[in-house]
């Protein structure tokens, strides 16, 4: 028997939720954008009016007030959001535990078991479509689908307040004429490559040689197949299983551009450590450090080394990072944001190979130290205990980026490949 | 149709918690300061108020005979109503 897999997409979430809670607003074009004075410029949600005037996601707050003189900017408030967010997954839970969350406002819920008694998927989904619009005051749109990539089309097809079943009867109908590019993993890369062979919608994607695709993009090539003929069995995930850390990052764009090692040093060690507190929190230690850079043309590269010896000390972390830094950075132009990120990680209690050139006494007294601080901070606060060099430039420093910190969608494939395209290759 | 600002009213209530936890509105005081005793509570659900712009446990309530809905958002713990 077919599942039945719904995705339900809040629509342009954070602009609706402050359309909500500001009645005056309603009526006129909004966009929620960061704070234009901190630099974090850029739209992140828009209102419908805002949308129909152009103002795309991502636009900086100046362009976006070029094609839309008249707009309002909201500042974000990311624990509201987070809030909503929480009571649409308990709407959720009331039909099905295997929900899996895409991001803050999407997600996938299987309801294949709840059937028989609530009803069809179609039913299920007019039921949390009206609840979620009489409870929380947002309107989702849905899609119903028996995997879940169709089932994520199907949400974007008609939008506001909608649901949208694409069933094995219609799907050919549905999906077939949609460009290939609204196909999930589908990128700009991917598409134009697509275009160039010919392939300019899905359904030309499901036609094509799965050999081709193949020979053109190796076995992602096939997943792409498996996806646009709506053969994904990829399953939705249990609530509250969270796929193992593979590694962990931060990265900011800092209050004004940096201009030399010196300004650098203390972003890299401001991100450095909320980096080595999160691997302490998590009981790991990292192998890898790796830097990404990007300048004020928005040329980015990012380089990563092996240390030695596998680490959590913050200290360490950030003269690691700096280290790269320094080797390839050739400073032709002021740097807009930057990055720190941790990988190769693994257990601080595994045995290591010690150094002749490393001080393990010193190391043990770094340790301390840190894990010093990090009960200070967890009692007191992050700015009751600081480093010196964070009273270089109050200004640069001033942020705690553990605490800032906040969750991207995760990635289609992050717990490995469920499609189910090995598969058929096998056999 | 323009929105007049100022739809959300936040109000002072009095209130009991049943043993088993049930939280129930008693009386509320209004913007002129006067009480209005609740006769009875017909319903008690989560809805949002696009009117005065919230979402909370939304209590319908009997007030000197008419219905008026009270909300209670559990995020701030505040009451509010919706200026007519």
């Amino acid at each position: 028997m077919d599942r039945v897999i719904l995705h339900s997409d809040m629509n342009s979430c954070y602009a609706s939720i402050e359309l909500l809670y500001h009645p005056e607003l309603r009526g006129k074009p909004v966009a929620v954008g960061g704070d234009p004075e901190a630099r974090h410029g850029i739209v992140l949600a828009k209102s419908g009016l805002a949308k129909k005037a152009g103002v795309k996601t991502g636009m900086a707050l100046w362009q976006a007030k070029q094609v839309c003189p008249d707009i309002i900017f909201v500042r974000p408030h990311m624990d509201l959001y987070l809030r909503f967010s929480k009571l649409a997954h308990e709407i959720y839970a009331d039909y099905t535990d295997l929900q899996e969350p895409f991001g803050i406002d999407e997600c996938w819920l299987d309801v294949t078991e709840s059937c028989g008694i609530l009803g069809t998927g179609e039913q299920i989904a007019e039921e949390i479509r009206n609840r979620v619009k009489h409870e929380l005051g947002v309107t989702v749109s849905i899609g119903v689908s028996w995997n879940k990539i169709f089932a994520k089309l199907g949400s974007d097809y008609r939008k506001p307040d909608a649901v949208t079943v694409i069933s094995r009867e219609n799907y050919r109908n549905i999906v077939f004429p949609l460009p290939a590019g609204d196909l999930l993993f589908v990128g700009r890369a991917t598409q134009r490559k697509l275009y160039k062979y010919g392939i300019l919608t899905i359904g030309a994607l499901a036609e094509a040689d799965p050999a081709l695709l193949r020979s053109l993009f190796g076995k992602a090539g096939l997943i792409l197949s498996v996806f646009a003929n709506g053969n994904d069995e990829t399953p939705v995930s249990m609530e509250n299983t969270e796929a193992p850390i593979k590694s962990i990052g931060n990265s900011m764009t800092t209050p004004r551009d940096l201009v030399n090692d010196g300004d650098v040093k203390i972003v890299l060690y401001l991100l450095s450590e909320s980096v080595a507190a999160r691997l302490r929190e998590n009981q790991f230690a990292c192998r890898v450090v790796e830097v990404s850079v990007r300048d004020n043309g928005l040329y980015s590269f990012t380089r990563q080394h092996k240390i030695e010896t596998p680490t959590n000390i913050t200290g360490e972390i950030a003269e690691e990072a700096l280290r790269i830094f320094r080797a390839d950075y050739r400073w032709e132009n002021p740097i807009r944001s930057i990055g720190v990120r941790a990988c190769g990680l693994c257990d601080p209690q595994s045995p290591v190979q010690l150094s002749f050139f490393q001080d393990e006494n010193y190391r043990e007294r770094l340790r301390r130290a840190d894990r010093a601080t990090d009960d200070v901070r967890k009692r007191f606060g992050y700015y009751s205990v600081q480093r010196g060099l964070m009273y270089c430039d109050p200004a640069l420093s001033h942020t705690d980026a553990k605490k800032d910190h906040t969750i991207h969608p995760h990635g289609y494939m992050e717990r490995g490949n469920r499609t189910g395209a090995d598969e058929k290759e096998r056999r | 149709m323009p929105i007049e600002p100022g739809c959300k009213v936040f109000v002072s209530v009095g209130a009991t918690f049943s043993k088993d936890g049930i939280l129930r509105p008693a009386w509320l005081e209004w913007e002129d300061g006067t009480r209005y005793k609740i006769e009875r509570i017909k319903h008690c659900e989560r809805a949002a108020s696009l009117k005065a712009g919230g979402i909370g446990y939304r209590y319908t309530c009997l007030i000197c005979g008419q219905e008026h809905f009270l909300y209670y958002d559990d995020a701030d713990g505040k009451w509010f109503v919706e200026r007519k």
